[in-house]
C-alpha cells in the first residue's frame, strides 16, 4: 500500500516528528545506543518520549500489516523453544501500550487477562500461557496491536539467536531468512570491516542488559516511495522501483528517507531480548522545507565512505540528491 | 510503561515462616502499588541486610507476581547478613534491588537436570514452577543430611512428581550423580547449585563424562555492580580540586554531583561517548578500548571503569 501526503496538516505532523537521525554534519556506523525511552528534540519538533509510538498511521499500519502477513505468512516465523518468550512479549508490549495511550487497558486476575483497544475496537480475554485462549499466537497477537515489527532473540552459549519474529516492514531484509541466526550472522552483511567492531561490541552489551532495561538507537537508509514493506520477501514489488529512482521526474516526492527507531528490551520473564523496529518515511520535498536539515544531509552525503553509500544503496544517486539538497 | 531499571525496591515483609530448622521465608511485598516485577527463573533479589547487601534467589511465581518470597539460610559463622535477617519481623521494610537473572534455564534444552544441596535448591522452586508453565521436561536431584527435614519438600514434591529424588548423606548423592550423568537423553543442561564441595563434584563428573562445558550451568554468589568497586580519589590538575569517588557510585556519577559535566550516552561502557583521558592506576571494565589502549593507561570510560588510589585528569 502506498499513501500520500498530501494533507498539509498530516504533513506537518510527520515533519514535526521525525526522528531525525543526524546530530552532527557526519556520519559514522556505531553502537549509538542510550537508555530509552527518552524525549528527543529536533529543530523542528520532537520525538522518544515513549518507547511504542501508537501514532496517526496507527490503524492504517497495522491494517497493512494484516494484510502483508495473510499473503506471506513466511513474515512470522517461531521457532518452538520460544513460545515462554512470545507470552513474555506479548505481556510486556500490552503494558507498554496502556501506559502510552489512555485509549488501552489491560485487567488482570491471575493468569486471567482482559485486553480492550478503543482505537481498533478488540476486546480480548486469554490466559496467560494457554495459546488457545488467543486467537493466533501471542506473538502475532502483540503483532496485530502495535506498528513495530518484533523479533525475539534467545540467550545462549555466550551468544545471541533471532529465534521468532514478526516483521512485515524490513528494510532490504527477510525474518524467514534471518530466523534461527546468531547475532554475528545476521550483521555479515554491514561492512567498514565488520563496522569497526561495533556489531560484536553491540552483541556484549546486549548479552549484560539487565531485566526490563530497555535502550535505543537509530538506524538510516532509504526508500522509494511511501512504502513501509521493502522485505527481500516483496522485492519482485519494490525493487524497480528503486531502480527508477535515478531518472525519475518527480524525486523529491518519490525519493524517501527511512529512520528506524530501534529499541532493545530485557524482556522480564523470558530473559529474551526483544528487539523492537519502527519505521517511519520522510520524502525529500519534506527534508527540502528544513534548511538545518538539509545541510546536515548533505554534509553527511559529502563524507560518506564508498562502502557505506554502497551499503546504503546510495552509489547512483549520491549526486542527484546532493544537487537538490545543495 | 518500563520502570526505569536500576531503581531499589522497597518491600515490607508480609509474612516469616520458618521453613527448616536455621531456614527462614520471607514474603515481601511493595510498600506502595500492587504487583512486582516478573523475574527469569533462578533469579535472585540483592536484599540489604543492615550494611551488607546479600543475594538471595527469588523462589515464587516469575510471572506478575504479587510478592517475592526468599529463603534465608542462618549462617552464623557468615558475615552477618543472615543473622541480621533472621531477627527482621514482619511489618520489616527491606531495600532489595531488581531481579537479577544469571541462572536461567536454556530454553532449547530437551530436559533440564538439576542437582542441588542443602538450601542450593532455592534457585530451583522458580526453575520448577516455569518448566511446570512451559512444559519443559525436567528432574532435581536434591542432597539432604542423614536425617534433616527437607526444606520446601511439599511444594518441590507437588512442582516436580515423579522426577524429585531426596539423597540422604555424600555417598548416596554421589552414586545418584554419577548415574544421571550417563543416562541423560542428549541435548540435556545440567545446573548446580549447592556447597562448593557438591558442586566441584557434579561439575567433574559431568566433564568425565563428557558433557560439553556449554550445557553445564552453576550458580556461584557474588556478582557486584559494573559500577561498584573500592573508593578512590579523582584529582582536577588544572584546578587542583579532588573528588572522592565512593565505593557504591561510579566515577561518572561522582564527577557530575561534584559539578563536573561530562558527557554520556549508554552508561554501560560500551558506545565510548564518555571516553576521557586520565593518568593514574586505572581498572578498566568497559567493552570499548582495545587492549593496547588499556595497557596504555592513559584514557578510560568513567561509566564503569575505576582506579586505584589517585586519578589524575587534565580539567
Amino acid at each position: 500500500m502506498v499513501q500520500t501526503m498530501s494533507d498539509p496538516v498530516r504533513r506537518a505532523t510527520r515533519i514535526r516528528r521525525f526522528p531525525w537521525p543526524f546530530t552532527g554534519d557526519r556520519y559514522a556506523y556505531s553502537a549509538n545506543v542510550e537508555p530509552a525511552p527518552g524525549l528527543r528534540r529536533t529543530i523542528v519538533g520532537e520525538w522518544g518520549r515513549t518507547i511504542l509510538d501508537p501514532d496517526e498511521t496507527y490503524v492504517a499500519e497495522l491494517a497493512e500489516r494484516r494484510d502483508i502477513l495473510a499473503r506471506d505468512p513466511s513474515r512470522h516465523v517461531e521457532l518452538p523453544h520460544m513460545r515462554a518468550a512470545s507470552w513474555d512479549v506479548l505481556l510486556w508490549g500490552l503494558r507498554e501500550l496502556v501506559g502510552t495511550d489512555p485509549a488501552m487497558t489491560l485487567d488482570r486476575q491471575g493468569d486471567g487477562y482482559v485486553w480492550t483497544n478503543r482505537r481498533l475496537g478488540t476486546c480480548q480475554a486469554f490466559r496467560y500461557g494457554d495459546d488457545a485462549s488467543l486467537p493466533m499466537g501471542p506473538l502475532m497477537f502483540l503483532g496485530s496491536q502495535i506498528q513495530e515489527d518484533i523479533v525475539l532473540l534467545d540467550q545462549r552459549e555466550d551468544r545471541l539467536w533471532a529465534d521468532a519474529g514478526c516483521v512485515t516492514f524490513a528494510s532490504n531484509w527477510s525474518m524467514a531468512f534471518t530466523a534461527g541466526m546468531s547475532f554475528m550472522e545476521i550483521h555479515g552483511p554491514v561492512p567498514h570491516d565488520f563496522a569497526d567492531g561495533a556489531i560484536p561490541r553491540a552483541e556484549r552489551f546486549l548479552m549484560r542488559l539487565g531485566a526490563g532495561q530497555a535502550y535505543r538507537r537509530l538506524n538510516w537508509t532509504t526508500t522509494a516511495g511511501y512504502r513501509l514493506d521493502t522485505a527481500l520477501d516483496s522485492y519482485a514489488d519494490w525493487g524497480a522501483s528503486r531502480v527508477r529512482l535515478a531518472d525519475c521526474d518527480d524525486f523529491a516526492d518519490v525519493f524517501h528517507m527511512r529512520v528506524e527507531v530501534q529499541h532493545l528490551v530485557r524482556l522480564p520473564e523470558s530473559g529474551a531480548i526483544l528487539f523492537l523496529i519502527r519505521t517511519y518515511l520522510l520524502p525529500l520535498a519534506d527534508i527540502l522545507t528544513v534548511p538545518e536539515w538539509r545541510a546536515q544531509f548533505a554534509s553527511v552525503l559529502t563524507h560518506l565512505p564508498d562502502d557505506i553509500i554502497q551499503y546504503k544503496g546510495l552509489a547512483v544517486l549520491r549526486p542527484r540528491l546532493l544537487a537538490h539538497l545543495g | 510503561m518500563s520502570a526505569p531499571a536500576g531503581d531499589d525496591l522497597v518491600l515490607r515483609v508480609e509474612q516469616v515462616v520458618d521453613v527448616a530448622p536455621s531456614i527462614r521465608e520471607f514474603v515481601l511485598r511493595p510498600t506502595e502499588g500492587e504487583g512486582l516485577p516478573s523475574h527469569v527463573p533462578g533469579s535472585h533479589l540483592v536484599v540489604a541486610c543492615g550494611d551488607r547487601r546479600n543475594a538471595y534467589s527469588l523462589t515464587g511465581e516469575g510471572h506478575a507476581p504479587e510478592a517475592y518470597r526468599i529463603s534465608v539460610l542462618h549462617r552464623p559463622d557468615g558475615q552477618g547478613g543472615s543473622a541480621w535477617l533472621h531477627r527482621v519481623r514482619p511489618g520489616h521494610i527491606l531495600r532489595c534491588g531488581r531481579p537479577r537473572d544469571a541462572f536461567a534455564p536454556v530454553a532449547t534444552a530437551r530436559h533440564h537436570l538439576l542437582i542441588a544441596g542443602g538450601i542450593g535448591i532455592t534457585p530451583f522452586l522458580s526453575h520448577l514452577r516455569a518448566a511446570r508453565r512451559w512444559g519443559r521436561r525436567v528432574s532435581v536431584l536434591y542432597a539432604v543430611a542423614a536425617g534433616a527435614p527437607v526444606p520446601h519438600h511439599a511444594e518441590l514434591a507437588a512442582l516436580a512428581g515423579d522426577g524429585l529424588r531426596i539423597l540422604r548423606g555424600r555417598a548416596a548423592m554421589q552414586a545418584a550423580m554419577d548415574h544421571a550423568l550417563q543416562t541423560q537423553v542428549l541435548g540435556t543442561h545440567l545446573y548446580v547449585c549447592g556447597p562448593d564441595g557438591l558442586m566441584d563434584s557434579a561439575l567433574a563428573l559431568a566433564q568425565a563424562h563428557g558433557w560439553p562445558e556449554e550445557r553445564c550451568h552453576a550458580e556461584r554468589f557474588g556478582g557486584v555492580d559494573a559500577a561498584e568497586g573500592a573508593p578512590f580519589t579523582v584529582r582536577l590538575h588544572r584546578t587542583g580540586r579532588d573528588i572522592a569517588v565512593a565505593a557504591d557510585v561510579s566515577m561518572l556519577d561522582a564527577l557530575a554531583a561534584a559539578g563536573v559535566e561530562w558527557p554520556a550516552m549508554c552508561r554501560r561502557g560500551v558506545c565510548g561517548e564518555c571516553r576521557m583521558d586520565a593518568a593514574g592506576t586505572i581498572l578498566h571494565r568497559d567493552l570499548v578500548l582495545s587492549p593496547a589502549e588499556r595497557a596504555a593507561q592513559s584514557c578510560l570510560m568513567p561509566c564503569v571503569s575505576r582506579a586505584e588510589g589517585v586519578l589524575s585528569l587534565d580539567l
